[in-house]
């Protein structure tokens, strides 16, 4: 039922003369472009973009979708991605007129009902953060990391002290120390733990007055929340350093603790997790961060502000006032931050509480269910995701992590994040998120049974039902091809 | 609105299968009580779909969209053919993750490496990337990029014809690291390539363009990439999409890196984002990228198959000496780009640049009709252009409100001294009819009279 015709590569359905947009002359009466742009810019002819039928275009790309694993086909259970159901109802309002058509220069006075949803979402990340100053600019959560240390730079700097160090747990996501590189920090990694948490003498050994920030995700990449946070968090104030806490995790927490309250300084959230944002194949997301009062005056500009006058509510455009500056262009990934205030007002303080427990409910099970045939080196519970090992598995029969998960893919399940965090060998991070029932639970736990008894050999060449088998990657990285063969600065 | 789906007894089932009591249970084993939050948090109350859709419906109101757009300064009012929100709103793209399962996502991956391709041959440019967050940071990524290629770390030289916002972006960007950024002015609408030519020495890591520039300006962009080359440093170039329709191409007049805002192929104005940010590269530079990269190959049945590349540039590999912490990026609105050039092809394109070019043209010769508005520049431009009102510029706005029109931005909002604080950037694109312009035109000679 496949159909391989439409799926073979954009361009070779290109034909002279095929069109699928047209517009109308123009009906001005201008000079000839020859008089309008100099001859040294003036092109002799288009790009030479492929010639395509509408009919071609629609039929290439809905094929294609279908080659696709999403949330709304299938059972999306990657950990630290929180691949959560995605509202139908906040595609439709996102797409409403006076939002989708609204200049990003519009006035003020022009986008007062704009300003005032996004104000909205400002204090209600502010409130679920337990730290009031929050800028909604970061486009992802990477970008909220970096946006957070220079921010945290910028205070430092005010206050006279130099500060070059920013620390991390082993366990820490990439982008942690990749983040601290770029605002020119210097990268301090601690040891990998046999817990799992982060070590307190470790920690203390790192510790003085060259410390910045310690960068930490809660509950960690493991799923585990770091019960020493506060006492963390306390030996950190007392160098003078500040607690960045990394919220990819945050929907093991909404509703329950705040990172404001267990002693975070500053943190992210990816809107595009938690709040159901959905991931787009990759993204946009949006990473908006907040941070303790004091921090508050050197977010990057412009938040949003609210101003009661006798003739009504107003929202306005500011820069705090010694903002460390723009770190992109407008107001921030304003399409995914809508959906998130959509989910938001949609739940409440219940239904966010709800979500958080029931996304806690649906790991546990899993965990307690899976963890005779994989087991999890650390945490007797988990909160909302946990990471399992196939080393035992690897070291009796062969198989691996990597083979487990594209198995999966034949049982009709994406499968977890694997190889991460580092620290646990063979790893299987698994998220079920909240929005799954028991019967898929279960599904999936009956499928990882099959599949760990199943012939080591056909598990490593597994998967055996998608469109393509695994791919070569080491033949690609030879002679890397990074479009298609035809292209290139003809 | 809940989202869940477990019922009271199977939750009781799986506490048992936990061999707990209840959540709480779960929570306060692993969370101290001390932190735990009491009751419930203060949102605002919760909603149902219609009472939400209402809600939501009475705050667009309050946009002012529904006005005529002349708006520019970094966002277009481009037309976007139909094809491209069907496509794009298939859960089987928007709901997917990044590929990293590449047998599951072959889908997304070949998109991407379209995307790719496509973006080349509308560059001119060898290699594109997957996407970066928007227009701002891409020109701060490129700057980087062309740090480590050039192994100088020192001084970078910008136009001050670049957009504000994108030298805002860089000088944030390189604050905490000491670079030194050096701007230079554009003198009645455009930069001298002999004042860039002095600024340039073998210290500077790279120059800085827009073509065309934000005040719609076109610059002598070739003389300015050959300035760079000679000294060894970086040309990079930020482009407007639809520009490539009618205008030379980056890599045709010596572009080491084109990056680009790419709102305008395909993606509505949604009040800023997200947008999409384009970066396009020589060969030569191609594993100091930043982002992701998709890589044409085999799977081992020897079948034509795309995966993630290079992936060691990248920050779940390299972590700190990543060329980029960008993680997440736009890849829906790389798939939009995509389905937007199919669609338009090199004729459309052509066509939606030259018409918006010859609009832009026409409204700028009419308006100069209107009593005391002039043009700021003498200069050729392509879509936008400035204009001044000896009138004050927020009266001639308001009439053009008043009219039906939204213009601007004015200048002066950037606070930015490189830039006319009494101008008003004026953008046409090929959604204007001369009925529109001309009824502009009319309305404001009569009421500035
Ligand atoms: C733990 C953790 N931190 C940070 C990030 C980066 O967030 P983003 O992809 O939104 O930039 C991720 C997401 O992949 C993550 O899982």
């Amino acid at each position: 039922m496949r159909n391989t015709t439409a799926t073979q590569p954009l361009f070779d359905f290109s034909a002279p003369g095929r069109r699928a947009t047209e517009f109308p002359a123009a009906a001005v009466p201008t000079k000839s472009l020859a008089d309008l742009i100099p001859a040294g810019a003036l092109a002799k002819e288009p790009p030479p973009l492929p010639e395509l039928a509408e009919a071609d275009i629609v039929r290439h790309f809905v094929n294609l979708s279908t080659l696709n694993m999403c949330v709304d086909t299938h059972f999306y259970p990657l950990g630290s991605c929180t691949m959560k159901y995605n509202p139908k109802r906040h595609e439709r309002l996102s797409r409403l007129p006076g939002i989708v058509d609204l200049h990003p220069h519009a006035t003020e006075d022009d986008s007062q009902g704009m300003l005032a949803i996004l104000y909205e979402m400002q204090q209600m990340l502010a409130e679920i953060a337990g730290l009031p100053a929050v800028s909604l600019q970061p486009a992802a959560g990477a970008q909220g990391e970096f946006t957070a240390l220079l921010t945290a730079a910028a205070y430092f700097r005010d206050r006279g002290e130099k500060r070059t160090k920013v620390l991390f747990p082993s366990s820490a996501h990439g982008t942690n120390p990749a983040s601290a590189a770029l605002a020119g920090f210097d990268c301090v990694q601690l040891p990998p733990t046999n817990t799992g948490f982060v070590d307190l003498k470790q920690l203390q050994a790192e510790l003085d007055e060259s410390t910045a920030v310690f960068m930490v995700t809660n509950p960690n990449t493991l799923g585990l929340f770091e019960k020493e946070i506060a006492t963390i968090s306390k030996m950190l104030h007392d160098v003078g350093g500040l607690v960045y806490i990394d919220g990819a995790n945050m929907n093991a927490i909404v509703g329950v603790t705040r990172p404001g309250d267990f002693g975070g300084d500053m943190m992210h959230y990816n809107v595009h997790k938690t709040f159901t944002g959905p991931h787009g194949a990759g993204g946009p997301g949006s990473g908006p961060i907040a941070v303790r009062d004091f921090l508050g005056d050197y977010l990057p500009g412009p938040v949003i502000q609210k101003t009661e006058t006798p003739s009504g509510v107003r929202y306005s455009l500011v820069t705090p006032k010694k903002s460390i500056g723009r770190v992109r262009s407008f107001s921030g990934n304003v399409g995914i931050l809508l959906r998130g205030a959509f989910y938001l007002r949609t739940l409440g303080a219940a239904g966010v509480r709800e979500m958080t427990e029931q996304a806690i409910l649906n790991a546990n099970y899993m965990k307690a269910r899976l963890q005779d045939v994989l087991p999890v080196p650390q945490g007797e519970l988990c909160m909302h995701e946990f990471v399992a090992s196939a080393k035992k598995l690897k070291d009796e029969a062969g198989v691996t992590a990597m083979d487990i998960a594209k198995r999966l893919l034949d049982y009709g399940f994406h499968a977890p994040t694997v190889y991460f965090p580092l620290v646990v060998p063979e790893a299987l991070m698994i998220e079920p998120t909240e929005t799954e029932s028991k019967q898929t639970l279960d599904a999936f736990i009956d499928a990882v049974k099959e599949i760990v008894v199943e012939d080591p050999d056909m598990l490593h060449e597994a998967p055996h039902t998608t469109s393509v088998r695994r791919p070569d990657e080491v033949g690609a990285a030879r002679n890397p091809v990074f479009c298609n063969t035809a292209c290139g600065p003809t | 609105m809940s989202y869940i789906l477990n019922t009271p007894d199977q939750q009781a089932e799986m506490l048992a299968a936990i061999g707990v009591s209840s959540i709480d249970e779960i929570i306060q084993r692993q969370i101290p009580q001390d932190v735990l939050v009491e009751g419930l948090l203060d949102l605002p109350p919760a909603l149902g779909e219609m009472e939400l859709e209402t809600h939501i419906k009475q705050l667009a109101a309050l946009n002012r969209s529904d006005r005529v757009c002349l708006m520019g300064g970094g966002a277009y009012d481009h037309f976007i053919p139909a094809v491209v929100d069907e496509i794009t709103s298939r859960g089987e793209f928007y709901t997917a993750y990044t590929p990293y399962q590449p047998e599951a996502s072959q889908g997304s991956l070949q998109a991407f490496f379209e995307f790719q391709s496509l973006i080349c041959r509308l560059t001119g440019m060898d290699v594109s990337n997957a996407s970066l967050y928007e227009g701002g940071t891409a020109v701060s990524e490129a700057v980087f990029m062309a740090m480590r290629c050039t192994n100088r770390h020192k001084r970078v030289v910008i136009l001050g014809s670049v957009n504000p916002e994108y030298r805002q972006v860089l000088q944030t960007y390189t604050k905490t690291l000491g670079t030194e950024v050096v701007v230079i002015p554009a003198k009645n609408g455009v930069v001298d390539p002999a004042e860039v030519t002095t600024a340039l020495n073998d210290q500077t890591a790279c120059l800085v363009i827009q073509q065309p520039n934000f005040l719609g300006c076109i610059e002598q962009a070739e003389e300015l990439c050959t300035a760079a080359r000679a000294v060894g440093a970086l040309a990079v170039v930020s482009f407007d999409p639809i520009s490539l329709g009618i205008l030379t191409r980056p890599g045709d007049y010596g572009a080491d890196i084109a990056v680009a805002e790419g709102q305008s192929l395909g993606t509505p104005l949604q009040y800023g984002g997200p947008y999409l940010g384009l970066l396009a590269c020589r060969n030569e530079f191609v594993r100091k990228m930043p982002g992701r990269l998709i890589v044409q190959g085999k799977d081992r049945d020897d079948k034509l198959c795309y995966m993630l590349g290079l992936q060691t540039r990248e920050q779940h590999i390299r972590r700190d000496k990543a060329t980029s912490n960008i993680c997440t990026n736009q890849g829906l609105l790389a798939l939009r780009a995509t389905v937007y050039l199919s669609s338009l092809g090199p004729q459309g394109l052509k066509e939606a640049a030259e018409l918006s070019c010859r609009m832009a043209h026409y409204l700028a010769d009419q308006l100069q009709t209107v009593p005391r508005v002039t043009l700021a520049f003498d200069k050729p431009f392509f879509k936008e252009f400035v204009i001044r009102c000896n009138q004050g510029v927020d009266k001639f706005l308001a009439t053009a409100r008043d009219l039906g029109f939204n213009i601007g931005p004015e200048l002066s909002r950037f606070h930015d001294s490189e830039l006319l604080q009494d101008g008003v950037l004026v953008a046409v694109t090929e959604k204007r009819t001369k009925a529109e312009l001309d009824a502009l035109v009319s309305g404001l000679k009569a009421k500035l009279k």
